[in-house]
């Protein structure tokens, strides 16, 4: 399906058995009916933080499989993503 | 005491042609690297034990297609220190995250884990770091409480007893690096040879997924892009790595190495944090998240 805002295309990923098209363009959430409710009733289930919005894959591309704990990818604040890698501060 | 000056002066006594200016790339409470020119000297941690060290810079030694080999066969011993000599390699360009060279340090990871290893090799020290990560941060909590620190020691608490140094390895065992990052490949000869893996310290045998585990954990923290962890996870199945399954999901392997793996990298930062009072980076709040979300002991 396209984005209704930006009309990109947009994909469906499975977070939580709770189906959600997020737009590659715009990265904006479209929930089908009752999925809403769905994803709540989940939220209130978990105590600890849940996981955040679905990877930001590249385009045309399935994300590689993660652990239940991961969380999306975000780039550093500030940073170019991976940079950060080369920091000793994070290792030593 | 500072350890530079004196290991400058041991290494121009050893090497009296080596006019360069000293450059100091580490000083740390556990290691002091000091280039020399086409050299570098490096005193390893108090307290390290000799006959493990000549037992890793064997392997080095031997396996110079994977380990920058040292200059020398054995350390010298410096004011209570063991002292080493290697070649100046080319570390990775922190400018240039992007041309990180994660096919040839999956590649190099592969080839030593599928080494046969030599005899008395001692363990790898990833997990004892690991452990030795938390226990700075339950020393500075005493101090000063933290409210990061919590979903922390949960995290590392859920953990089976070997990925927290309490019990040894479990089988199958290979020769492993560690402590495996960016900073320890270097181009050798200097600027454009091959890559080696360099930094023997932590190597030993053990569970080969744990090499694997750092940027496992970058990337199911969020931090490494997918395309970064897809390229350095194919080239090491490309080279026929043992710590994985040759296809299908890999996160039953990597699932507690790289559950270890964040809670040692956010007790550092958590306790860096507590002693320089500062708040914590998006960095370091993206794995203490990561933590938060793991399973509960």
């Amino acid at each position: 399906m396209q984005c209704p805002k930006c009309h990109a295309p947009m994909r469906t990923y499975n977070r939580s058995g709770v189906r959600i098209e997020q737009c590659g363009g715009c990265r904006g959430i479209f929930l089908d009916y009752g999925e809403l409710e769905a994803l709540t009733q989940l939220e209130s289930q978990w105590s600890k933080p849940a996981p955040p919005a679905p990877p930001a894959a590249p385009q045309g591309y399935p994300a590689p499989s993660a652990p239940a704990w991961g969380g999306s990818t975000r780039k550093p604040p500030g940073r170019r993503p991976g940079g950060f890698l080369l920091c000793g501060r994070y290792w030593d | 005491m500072n350890i530079v000056p004196i290991l400058v002066a041991h290494a121009r006594a050893a090497y009296p042609h080596r006019a360069a200016v000293p450059t100091t790339l580490a000083d740390r409470p556990d290691a002091t690297v000091v280039r020399l020119g086409d050299t570098v000297v490096k005193a390893h941690a108090p307290g390290t034990d000799p006959t493990h060290l000549a037992r890793r810079l064997d392997t080095a030694a031997e396996l110079p297609g994977v380990l920058l080999p040292p200059l020398t066969p054995a350390a010298e011993n410096l004011h209570g220190r063991p002292v080493t000599y290697w070649p100046y390699g080319t570390p990775v360009d922190p400018t240039a995250p992007a041309a990180a060279p994660w096919e040839a340090v999956a590649t190099l990871l592969a080839r030593l884990h599928r080494c046969a290893p030599h005899s008395a090799l001692p363990p790898m020290r990833g997990p004892a770091k690991a452990a030795r990560a938390i226990t700075r941060l339950r020393a500075a909590l005493r101090t000063a409480p933290h409210p990061a620190a919590r979903p922390v020691l949960d995290a590392w608490a859920a953990l089976p007893a070997w990925a927290r140094a309490e019990t040894p390895m479990p089988t199958p065992q290979a020769v492993c690096h560690g402590d495996l990052h960016l900073g320890q490949v270097v181009r050798h000869p200097a600027p454009d040879g091959p890559w080696r893996l360099i930094d023997v310290d932590d190597l030993g045998l053990g569970v080969p997924a744990w090499d694997l585990a750092r940027p496992a954990a970058w990337y199911a923290c969020g931090l490494l892009p997918p395309d970064d962890w897809t390229r350095f996870l194919a080239a090491y199945r490309r080279a026929g790595g043992p710590a994985v399954p040759a296809h299908g999901d890999p996160w039953a392997a990597l699932d507690v190495p790289a559950r270890a793996l964040s809670a040692q990298t956010a007790a550092l930062a958590i306790t860096r944090a507590l002693a320089a009072d500062r708040p914590l980076d998006g960095i370091e709040r993206a794995v203490v998240d990561a933590c938060a979300r793991m399973p509960a002991p």
